[in-house]
């Protein structure tokens, strides 16, 4: 091998590789998943920019947004910005658009491009010791779909009409007739654009997963038997399977639905359906439920697309500051394994509603229940880890620390939604989207945070500066939860997700909110302290005006990371091979590691969280490090 | 830096990469088809009593082209054993054979598709009926002699006469309608001219009295938008091999001389695929054509 790798270097000699091949164009997984992570992360602040005027909208109805108002105009364009943005104030269609876009882009562009295309690609080959991905050239061609798919979306914010407002899950019928313009705007609008931009998504993450599949079975290096696979590979490697097996189905719901927009037929569309007073003129016979099939089936399996990498990360970190074996390493892993399974039959919860049936609502349901042990199982077992160990509390720690109590809030308030009587009420309601959100918002999220703390030492040979992390969590802490523990409480209330102006021209959410009445003598006896009027109660609208600016103060906590990852590329402290004293395989590479990763092939002698073993000379244990004697 | 496994198999899983990679991919193209073939399920058992069409297709067409392609999954495997076999020649005919019945089949599926896209029909206007139409009408557009009249278009029967099927959301009066071709033809915007194509009437139909018209295209009805959805995305596939077989007949081929182990591998997982794509039209023939 390392005459292998003494050819390797010759051969460069005589051609460095120019920057279009070592920094655009490049096959190695390392550059490779660091474009998948910057772009990622330039979606994820794209799509919570959405999100942030979208809650100007809701806590200020009517009013223009401040500021940022010009910008959003400036970048709609004129035609868009004079028919949607008047006098900077936001209108329903534009509200819909940024709503359907910020899921859209959140999920698909953000959050998993960056757990399973920079994560996956960059750490899963180091892990398993490989030099590159099994298929580096498909590697390649991954990232240059996943971008245009990416640029497509954006684009459609500037056709007439503006991007899609079908909501993320493009829901037929509305998204079958949504949108059509005259002429070229006919292929070119919203709703289209978005359909060509998911097929190049879809496509993407089949040659990314197979990719990835294909490297942990074939690529292993000696001595890395299954069950030494860290669990964040083992987490990738399910997560690619979810990927690859759901993701088809929605690909085959969007050239249907294509087709329903383009060519006229009524893959989603019933018999009799009248639009503006006018029987639609459709052959009909359609099934706008075989969407949400479709859908859903791709969808919820992409929960767990979003949550296992994240989880994997987190166990990671948790071992490592702990300095103890992970608990329930294997239990942990067929825990993973079920939930992977079990994810393909659940997706019909998300369907209550639409009247499919009682007795595929049972059977759904039971499903739903039986997921949740799966997932208490991998959250016990990362709490368990914690127990008794002396926690090094770095800014990765932090941040892997507060999942689980965030990830935990929003599974456990998944479990009333599994049932279906109590689902009716809440299912378009503001619990739901507390629920998902804090799932994956400060869950997955904080997760991803977490690994960029951890890994940035390895991706740059430089350490980031543990004040600016810190003065980054703290702050995204307490304003998650501002935006997203209301949520709950609006939704119980009734507040509907989907009201533009926040509920201010319904008379629901003028109502005061039970849960707080017993406490409104309290506030009054403050209120009256400092000389202010008494108050009756809090209403569910009044809430929003905490949400939005926990919302906006959380865009402010993001300063300091920002700050900090740019300013420790340049000004951050050298970081040796293994700063933080890890066992696995991606901390006995050079820092940052080169093309081809190992200077000699490694080889595997124990399982991956060998930590403080009684006896040993120092408290970890690399999986490389040949046993004594 | 060299990638292991890509020519060899691994001992313990028993593959190379491309191998495991082909399969995995052909899972994920099961899926994808599978998503359509519920489709298909969907519509159908959605489709009211008696509509769903039947007999429209050209059965002879379509069982021809399942032998070519039976054939050519034949030649391509035939492909593959000239190259372990170092006979460079049998490896270009036998390649050269797989995509001549590709082309072929695909020649088929050419003549198939367009004859669909002769045929027209329409569907008659009824107020009373919640979907607005209730009569369909189908045949062969005859151009009009009288070029003054564009309120009018002329319908000649053919082969796609409405014998299996006729008017959608009555099923009550389904057979009625099947056997009584007076009743078919009561329509106000349904006349019947003197003139005779092939001994059947000509039919004189008024345009306004139309709901909505077109040769057999996707949008005519859901048994042709699954039909070109699913048979299109085959082609598709098929297309898609025929590149890759191509390279390989061409400046692909340089790799038998240099390393005829890889090139095998090569040819296998695309033969693989191919075989593949075969399966799925043994699937599409009996759910689109018999059944």
């Amino acid at each position: 091998m390392s005459n292998n790798h003494d050819k390797h270097a010759d051969d460069h000699g005589h051609h460095e590789l120019g920057f279009w091949q070592k920094y655009i164009f490049s096959t190695d997984h390392k550059v490779i998943g660091i474009q998948y992570g910057i772009t990622a992360l330039v979606f994820l602040f794209f799509g919570f920019s959405l999100m942030m005027a979208m809650r100007w909208s809701i806590a200020h109805p009517g009013e223009p947004i401040p500021v940022f108002g010009f910008l959003i105009k400036l970048l709609l364009g004129s035609d868009n910005a004079s028919a949607q943005f008047a006098n900077n104030i936001m209108t329903g269609t534009l509200y819909n658009s940024f709503g359907a876009m910020h899921g859209t882009i959140m999920v698909f562009l953000a959050v998993v491009p960056l757990a399973f295309g920079a994560y996956g690609n960059y750490v899963t080959p180091l892990q398993v010791g490989a030099p590159d991905m099994a298929f580096p050239r498909l590697n390649m061609v991954s990232y240059h779909t996943y971008w245009p798919g990416g640029l497509i979306m954006l684009i459609s914010f500037f056709v007439p009409g503006g991007a899609a407002k079908s909501g993320w899950t493009s829901y037929s019928p509305l998204a079958s007739i949504a949108d059509h313009g005259q002429g070229i705007w006919h292929i070119f609008n919203g709703q289209t654009l978005w359909l060509l931009g998911m097929v190049m998504l879809i496509t993407s993450s089949l040659f990314g997963s197979v990719n990835l599949i294909v490297t942990i079975v074939q690529l292993r290096v000696k001595g890395l038997t299954w069950f030494r696979l860290p669990f964040f590979t083992w987490a990738q490697f399910i997560t690619a399977f979810l990927l690859l097996l759901a993701f088809p189905p929605l690909e085959s719901a969007g050239i249907m639905q294509l087709m329903d927009r383009l060519a006229g037929t009524s893959f989603f569309l019933p018999s009799g359906l009248y639009v503006g007073g006018q029987a639609l003129e459709v052959s009909g016979g359609g099934s706008p439920l075989l969407w949400q099939h479709l859908f859903w089936f791709l969808a919820h399996p992409e929960v767990y697309v979003l949550i296992l990498p994240a989880v994997g990360i987190v166990a990671e970190i948790i071992a490592c500051n702990t300095r103890k074996p992970l608990w329930g390493y294997k239990s942990l892993v067929f825990a993973a394994l079920f939930l992977g399974f079990i994810s393909f039959s659940v997706w019909a919860h998300h369907m209550y509603l639409t009247g499919m049936g009682t007795k595929v609502s049972t059977f759904f349901q039971l499903t739903t229940v039986i997921i949740s042990i799966p997932s208490v199982i991998i959250l016990t077992a990362l709490m368990i880890s914690l127990w008794g160990g002396s926690i090094r509390f770095n800014s990765a720690m932090l941040f892997a620390t507060a999942f689980l109590p965030m990830f935990g809030l929003g599974g456990l308030t998944g479990i009333p939604l599994a049932f279906n009587a109590l689902d009716l009420y809440l299912h378009d309601t503001y619990y739901v989207i507390g629920h998902f959100h804090y799932v994956v918002a400060p869950g997955t999220i904080f997760a991803l945070f977490a690994g960029i703390y951890h890994w940035y030492p390895k991706f740059s040979g430089r350490m980031m500066s543990e004040f600016l992390g810190k003065l980054h969590f703290w702050p995204s802490f307490v304003c998650m939860n501002l935006i997203f523990l209301p949520m709950f409480i609006q939704g119980m209330a009734g507040m509907h997700r989907r009201w533009y102006d926040g509920g201010a021209s319904y008379e629901l959410s003028q109502a005061f909110i039970p849960l707080f009445q017993p406490l409104i003598p309290v506030f009054n006896a403050f209120l009256e302290a400092f000389g202010k009027n008494p108050i009756e109660g809090i209403r569910a609208i009044d809430l929003n005006l905490v949400m939005s600016w926990g919302a906006w103060l959380l865009a402010l906590a993001q300063v300091p990371f920002i700050i900090n990852v740019l300013g420790a590329w340049i000004f951050g402290r050298k970081a040796g091979d293994n700063p933080w004293g890890c066992t696995t395989l991606e901390w006995a590479t050079p820092t940052p590691p080169p093309h081809g990763n190992f200077l000699k092939e490694p080889v595997v002698y124990r399982g991956p969280y060998e930590y403080s073993v009684p006896g040993a000379d120092k408290d970890f244990t690399p999986q490389d490090e040949p046993p004594k004697s | 830096m060299e990638i292991p496994y890509t020519v060899k198999n691994r001992p313990d899983t028993g593959v190379y990469n491309g191998k495991l990679g082909i399969w995995l991919f052909l899972a994920s193209e099961v899926m994808l088809f599978g998503g359509l073939f519920a489709a298909y399920v969907f519509l159908r058992l959605g489709a009211p009593e008696g509509t769903w069409p039947n007999g429209l297709m050209n059965i002879w067409a379509g069982f021809g082209n399942s032998i070519i392609l039976l054939l050519s999954s034949v030649f391509v495997t035939k492909t593959w054993a000239s190259v372990k076999l170092n006979d460079f020649s049998g490896f270009k005919r036998n390649l050269a054979i797989t995509m001549l019945l590709s082309t072929l089949f695909l020649g088929i599926k050419g003549y198939e598709y367009n004859e669909k896209f002769h045929h027209f029909g329409a569907f008659m206007k009824d107020p009373a009926s919640p979907v607005g139409w209730s009569l369909q009408v189908t045949g062969h557009l005859l151009e009009n002699p009288d070029k003054e009249d564009t309120q009018h278009l002329l319908l000649a029967a053919d082969a796609y006469q409405p014998s299996d099927w006729a008017s959608a959301p009555k099923p009550d009066n389904y057979h009625e309608i099947k056997e009584n071709p007076a009743l078919r033809f009561a329509h106000p915007g349904i006349e019947i001219t003197g003139e005779e194509h092939h001994g059947e009437p000509v039919l004189k139909i008024a345009k306004d009295q139309i709901f909505r018209s077109s040769t057999f295209v996707p949008k005519y009805n859901s048994f042709f938008a699954i039909y070109f959805t699913m048979s299109g995305l085959h082609a598709l596939h098929m297309i898609g091999g025929l590149v890759i077989f191509f390279y390989f007949w061409t400046f692909g081929s340089k790799m038998f001389h240099t390393n005829r182990a890889q090139f095998a591998n090569r040819i296998e997982v695309t033969g693989l695929f191919w075989h593949f794509v075969d399966l799925i039209w043994f699937f599409l023939f009996p759910v689109m054509y018999l059944m």
